[in-house]
């Protein structure tokens, strides 16, 4: 596993394995793959793209530790940045077959839906982390204040989940498995941090 | 097939949806959430044998089995509008007869305000029915139920109604929200005050008694004002009582919808 994870081919695959779920949207559209409501099922299907990406992102770290391949952070960016594609593919759907480019609309819209307000904010929060994803940013910002900002990353699957679980009209079983697995991404972190940070209060013990 | 079909004049113009979408693309909850559930879970429903049930408020309280119901009245194609609360909506032509035409043979009394109608609800043969609290209810006033508009529905593009679509008798409602139209009734009970109906129980701030299609009306989460036709890209404006106002809008003289949703 540790040797497929660092070869030279094994991210060119994860790559259009990620691009697969468009690739295959766009075959179904050519092939009457889509059902009655195209539309509708390019908006489901890119937004359920973008919830599984920030999943797999998040995923990255605990994975590396508890299964120790530290290999894993090599996917980790590319995953984000694919999270961020199928948010932006899920936002186009929305302004164009959704509204039509009505902006008047579209702002009122934004304004006045709860579940359209968070998975707008959602979005706009990994804008700044696509751009500071670079090595180049890292060095300028420095490892601890990159590593700050892009704990939006949190917030911002967060906001995903609530979204999907306030536009569903009764069914809540995948809204809550999404949140399922935030709940345990996240709770991972906190368990960390809080061991840490008991490590460091605990005084070593003294050397007889 | 169904044979003896009269052409009815209540039909609108506009372009019927496709069979295989009418067919495939269902909310029928019994049969599972998602629109494709139905057409694969409900191929082995059981219709026959098929009663229902009319009762309550009525001189004559009776059972009908699903074959005298297609006897009492002459059988109409009307193709209507169907505009859904999830803001889509199809054009069908469906096969049916007036829900008036079955009330009359019952005789409501004068105690009779409502009509409260009953689905089936066969767990064994509804393993993935989700969400809401089954068996799935809906009403109607009396005098919404003996509008002429108001069918009770056997069939579509001129055959039985496929069992996704509510087969073996369904209630169309053409100026309501696609969820009044419930599907696989076995029972129809005349009451004296207004039913509970499975929607409302569930959320009631999002989906009212009236459910008239509205397109002033927002539902909390989303705009009533437009809606995607099935088979085209762009959306179209939602019409007052998707386009039956000429009709129906005297029933509800002086109620406020806002309230009254």
């Amino acid at each position: 596993m540790k040797r497929i994870l660092s070869s030279r081919w094994v991210k060119p695959v994860v790559f259009l394995a990620a691009l697969a779920p468009l690739l295959l949207l766009v075959w179904q559209f050519f092939h009457d793959g889509l059902g009655a409501n195209p539309l509708q099922f390019i908006t489901h299907a890119t937004g359920d793209w973008t919830l599984r990406f920030l999943v797999f992102t998040l995923a990255v770290t605990p994975l590396r530790k508890l299964l120790n391949l530290p290999d894993l952070i090599r996917f980790r960016r590319m995953l984000g940045l694919y999270a961020f594609f199928y948010g932006c593919l899920h936002l186009m759907t929305y302004l164009w077959f959704d509204k039509f480019f009505d902006w008047a609309d579209i702002v009122k819209d934004i304004a006045k839906r709860p579940y359209i307000t968070i998975g707008t904010l959602g979005l706009v929060l990994m804008i700044p982390l696509a751009i500071t994803s670079t090595v180049g940013w890292i060095r300028r910002m420095g490892g601890k204040r990159w590593q700050m900002l892009h704990r939006l990353t949190y917030v911002s699957i967060v906001a995903g989940v609530i979204h999907y679980y306030w536009l569903v009209k009764l069914d809540v079983s995948r809204p809550l498995f999404y949140g399922g697995l935030t709940a345990i991404l996240l709770l991972y972190r906190v368990a960390v941090w809080f061991m840490k940070s008991r490590a460091r209060r605990v005084p070593a013990p003294v050397a007889a | 097939k169904l044979e003896g079909v009269v052409k009815s004049s209540y039909t609108v113009s506009d372009k019927a949806t496709p069979y295989k979408d009418v067919t495939t693309y269902n909310n029928f909850y019994e049969f599972g959430v998602d629109k494709e559930d139905p057409a694969v879970n409900a191929k082995n429903f059981r219709t026959s044998p098929w009663t229902i049930s009319v009762e309550g408020d009525v001189a004559k309280p009776r059972k009908f089995d699903i074959s005298e119901i297609l006897k009492i009245a002459p059988l109409e194609e009307r193709i209507y509008r169907h505009r859904c609360v999830e803001a889509w909506s199809m054009v069908v032509p469906w096969i049916g007869i007036p829900l008036n035409a079955l009330l009359k043979l019952v005789e409501p009394t004068a105690k009779a305000k409502y009509v409260a109608f009953q689905s089936l609800y066969d767990p064994r043969q509804m393993p993935k029915a989700g969400a809401l609290d089954f068996p799935y209810m809906e009403g109607l006033r009396l005098d919404e139920a003996m509008h002429p508009l108001t069918m009770l529905t056997v069939g579509l593009y001129g055959e039985v109604l496929p069992n996704q679509n509510g087969a073996p008798l369904r209630l169309t409602v053409p100026w309501k929200y696609g969820f009044k139209g419930i599907k696989s009734i076995n029972r129809i009970r005349l009451v004296g005050s207004q039913p509970s109906t499975s929607w409302n129980t569930m959320a009631a701030r999002e989906y009212g008694f009236y459910s008239n299609v509205n397109p002033n009306v927002d539902h909390p989460r989303w705009s009533q004002a437009k809606e995607r036709r099935i088979g085209e890209f762009f959306k179209r404006d939602t019409l007052m009582f998707n386009g039956y106002g000429d009709q129906v809008a005297g029933l509800y003289s002086g109620l406020d919808l806002k309230k009254n949703y």
